[in-house]
């Protein structure tokens, strides 16, 4: 099953990720994405979505984030676009979870649940250019 | 209608908190508010009954790590029961079932603590 290409955008505010999450939930079923599937990308694009409105917005809620789903041959594929402040992926490593939990540490799992969670996460971050992340799922038969 | 609530109950001197709905970084406040409620009037022994919690995110997994460190040192523990295979789920990923105690049932966590106070 195909979806077609469709954006939602919303303001930076965190009462709007369900709103999020249930648009793509949707799209991923239609897809034809197991529910256990469904809510790994929902949970995906949910951690995405407040690294943005906490971090790259400063929880600014006049700015917008978009995001933007296409699904073809088996391929999954959500672009989350946003315009406040850039950052380097490749200097947030991803935590050790035993000394994490050790030494109850707080925060910072977003990025890592994001790789757990997809296929394949991109980063398109350039200076003066709006921020992209895209999330891939592929659709195992 | 709210996405979560919270409901409060006293069982056996335990506190158990009942999550229902959507644990997300926008409700995760309310559920700090609760723990720093407890641990403001000197209540250690937490159950969180999570069989109406819908979804977790790392926002709400993040207000148990806030808490863990002061309620145990307080010779307290947070007890986690009746999840969901999904919320669960989220829980394995990240390994906290290493850190928090996760039981199938309420009264199960509930006695534990009643055991380790006689």
């Amino acid at each position: 099953m195909a979806v077609r290409k469709q954006t939602i955008t919303i303001p930076s505010r965190t009462e709007r990720l369900i709103r999020v999450r249930e648009f793509v939930s949707t799209a991923a079923r239609k897809f034809g994405f197991s529910d256990e599937d469904v809510s790994k990308i929902a949970l995906a694009v949910d951690e995405a979505c407040t690294n943005i409105i906490k971090h790259a917005y400063k929880s600014d809620p006049t700015k917008n984030i978009s995001v933007t789903i296409k699904g073809r041959n088996g391929t999954f594929e959500i672009a989350i676009r946003d315009s406040g402040k850039d950052f380097d992926p490749a200097g947030v490593p991803s935590p050790d979870m035993k000394e994490y939990l050790a030494h109850y540490r707080r925060g910072g799992l977003g990025m890592y649940l994001m790789k757990s969670l997809m296929d394949k996460i991109e980063y398109d971050i350039k200076p003066g250019m709006p921020n992209e992340v895209r999330l891939t799922k592929y659709l195992h038969r | 209608m709210s996405d979560f609530n919270i409901e409060l109950r006293e069982r056996d001197a335990v506190d158990v908190l009942e999550l229902k709905g959507y644990l997300d970084a926008h409700t995760a406040p309310k559920l700090e508010e609760a723990f720093q409620s407890l641990l403001g009037s000197s209540r250690y022994n937490i159950v969180v009954n999570c069989r109406d919690l819908s979804y977790i995110s790392s926002a709400g997994l993040g207000v148990f790590m806030a808490f863990i460190e002061d309620v145990r040192n307080n010779r307290g523990d947070i007890k986690l029961t009746n999840m969901s295979p999904k919320v669960y789920n989220v829980f394995d990923l990240l390994g906290f079932p290493l850190l928090y105690e996760i039981l199938n049932d309420e009264q199960e966590a509930v006695n534990r603590f009643v055991h380790t106070t006689d």
